[in-house]
């Protein structure tokens, strides 16, 4: 017997766990039989998931958080049993901006402490000849792109309330309001970071993985009520989805998967543009410049696909120290525990000898100590939350 | 906002023919104060301007994301502004959410004010869809007639055939063969091109 599941997702390479266990017969092989629904945005995905038009999604690991704290929309709580895809973001900027960095910078191009204190030079120096301030695009107010955007800029003394605008773009139209000049720079998941390299409109600046080694990014959502009355078919979402993280993570697999990705009723972009992000190998200017890091996007390698705790942890402190929500300790365990490596282990059998939870390590800061939330942020002197 | 006073609605919809439909709608309905935005650059901005009561946004837009900015505590807003989600009626959401429709409302505004307004919204968002269908299914018929009336005439150049034996002839063989009419067409057309 089949078990018909809907599963919404937005069409980002991260995305790569769902469609190939949908397209490849993984989840089939499972017994469930996958419907995989495009949306248009998280809002869209978010709400679908809560009301039980969708039995499983591709979720911004910040907005099952918010989700389940009822944090700016209804309170429902989500279970995170697979992550769908560790870093994968990068931060690109337009070529005005990229030339004023690189003037400004005083060390490494690729050290986000160096370009950090760049920004910070360009924006003083903004601001004393009555420039308007710069603006970056993010795609959603809980989301990483957020987050990781805001640590990089403050890690230099650049306040992202008070310094710059950060508005929310949906990825679609991130490489037009560059273009367009609307923006200077955005951080957003693959594909679109190559797609402005490509056109000559933007480079890439950082990888994610510059800024934090280790970053939680997509999961696989369900409602908590639901996984509590489907254990079995959960069991047989994180079997299937894990069985599709190792085969993408083959590279004698990648160029099969990338062209799975980019049939137009999924990610719908050249194969060619998806294979540069899983293979880790990418385009950074229009020159064409490549830069390549095994740290790009993780799928199903180094246990990337077990929830760990301590990266919901580290987000929930993004959210207090953004001003997003007072940090309350009953809040911190409700955020850790929408991660569930216990569902992760029971599926997979992997117990113990798989737990990985890794330390959240930034390029700034002290290391993240989920126990000591309020002490770590007020290590940090810029942001909204005080102690 | 007074009591008796229309609630300022802002629209944001890229279809100018379902936003005015929805215009209409509220302005029958006697809610006067209606604004449509049809440009998605810089939506805040245009939004804040406005300073609307409540927003209404199609499930489709991708720049319902870009809305979500608006629940956040930030210098640039002037007034909260929340999803219009009312827990205790689940048929209400789901109504919304099937006919594709999406409200945001200044908080504190009342519940009795928003619904009429919602339900509004539903209906005239199902109204759209039927018409969308309705415009779909007769281009498909028209498009359709032209296929025929050509393939007509090319049976009825190639066999000597009058108008209506080349016809009798497609229905009886789209009979035969269990396929529709306009399939048969399609096919004396392509064939007809290959063979040329």
């Amino acid at each position: 017997m089949t078990t018909p599941l809907r599963i919404g997702f937005i069409p980002l390479v991260d995305a790569a766990a769902l469609i190939v266990a949908a397209d490849k017969g993984f989840a089939a092989a499972e017994g469930l039989d996958v419907t995989l629904v495009r949306e248009v945005s998280w809002s869209n995905v978010r709400d679908k998931l809560n009301i039980g038009l969708f039995d499983a999604a591709h979720l911004l690991a910040p907005v099952a958080i918010a989700s389940s704290l009822g944090l700016g929309h209804v309170k429902v709580p989500i279970a995170a049993p697979f992550n769908l895809g560790l870093n994968g973001n990068a931060i690109t900027v337009s070529p005005a901006l990229y030339a004023a960095l690189i003037e400004a910078i005083d060390g490494d191009r690729f050290d986000p402490m160096a370009t950090s204190r760049a920004l910070a030079r360009v924006v003083a120096k903004r601001k004393k000849s009555g420039a308007e301030p710069l603006t970056f695009g993010m795609t959603f107010p809980f989301s990483t792109h957020n987050y990781q955007l805001r640590f990089w800029m403050a890690a230099g003394g650049v306040d992202p309330d008070e310094d710059v605008q950060l508005v929310v773009l949906p990825p679609p139209y991130m490489v037009d309001s560059l273009a367009s000049g609307h923006v200077d720079g955005f951080c957003v998941g693959a594909p679109w970071n190559s797609i402005a390299v490509d056109i000559g409109v933007g480079h890439i600046l950082h990888f994610v993985a510059d800024i934090l080694p280790t970053a939680v990014e997509k999961v696989l959502a369900v409602r908590q009520n639901w996984s509590e009355r489907r254990p079995d078919v959960v069991v047989s979402l994180v079997r299937a989805h894990l069985r599709a993280a190792e085969f993408i993570e083959q590279p004698e697999n990648r160029s099969e998967v990338a062209q799975l990705l980019a049939q137009p009723e999924r990610i719908g972009v050249d194969a060619e543009v998806i294979q540069r992000t899983l293979d880790g190998r990418l385009k950074i200017s229009p020159d064409g410049t490549l830069r390549e890091s095994s740290r790009y996007l993780l799928v199903g390698r180094e246990a990337a696909a077990r929830p760990d705790p301590a990266q919901a942890a580290w987000l929930y402190a993004q959210m207090v120290r953004w001003g997003q929500t007072p940090f309350r300790p009953d809040a911190l365990k409700t955020a850790m525990a929408v991660f569930r490596p216990d569902l992760y282990d029971a599926a997979t059998g992997t117990g113990r000898a798989a737990d990985t939870v890794t330390a959240v390590s930034a390029f700034a800061g002290p290391p993240f100590d989920p126990n000591d939330v309020a002490g770590h942020l007020a290590a940090f002197k810029i942001g909204r939350w005080k102690p | 906002m007074s009591a008796e006073s229309s609630p300022k609605i802002v629209i944001v919809d890229e279809s100018p023919i379902r936003a005015a439909i929805l215009e209409e709608g509220l302005r029958e309905a006697g809610f006067t104060e209606v604004v449509h935005i049809s440009e998605m650059q810089s939506l805040l901005s245009r939004i804040y301007a406005v300073d609307p009561d409540i927003i209404v946004i199609d499930l489709e837009n991708p720049s319902r994301d870009v809305l979500e900015q608006m629940f956040q505590v930030s210098r640039a807003v002037r007034r909260p502004i929340a999803m219009f989600v009312d827990q205790s009626d689940a048929a209400s959401i789901q109504a919304s959410v099937d006919a594709g429709v999406s409200a945001y409302i200044v908080d504190g505004l009342k519940k009795e004010r928003i619904k009429p307004i919602l339900d509004l919204c539903v209906s005239r968002f199902n109204a759209f869809s039927k018409l969308q269908d309705e415009l779909d299914r007769t281009k498909h018929a028209l498009e359709e007639r032209k296929v025929i009336d050509r393939a007509k005439g090319i049976l009825m150049k190639l066999k000597g055939l009058t108008e209506e034996e080349a016809y009798v002839l497609m229905r009886s063989t789209a009979m035969r063969e269990k396929k529709k009419i306009g399939e048969i067409a399609q096919s004396i057309l392509t064939a007809s091109e290959l063979l040329k």
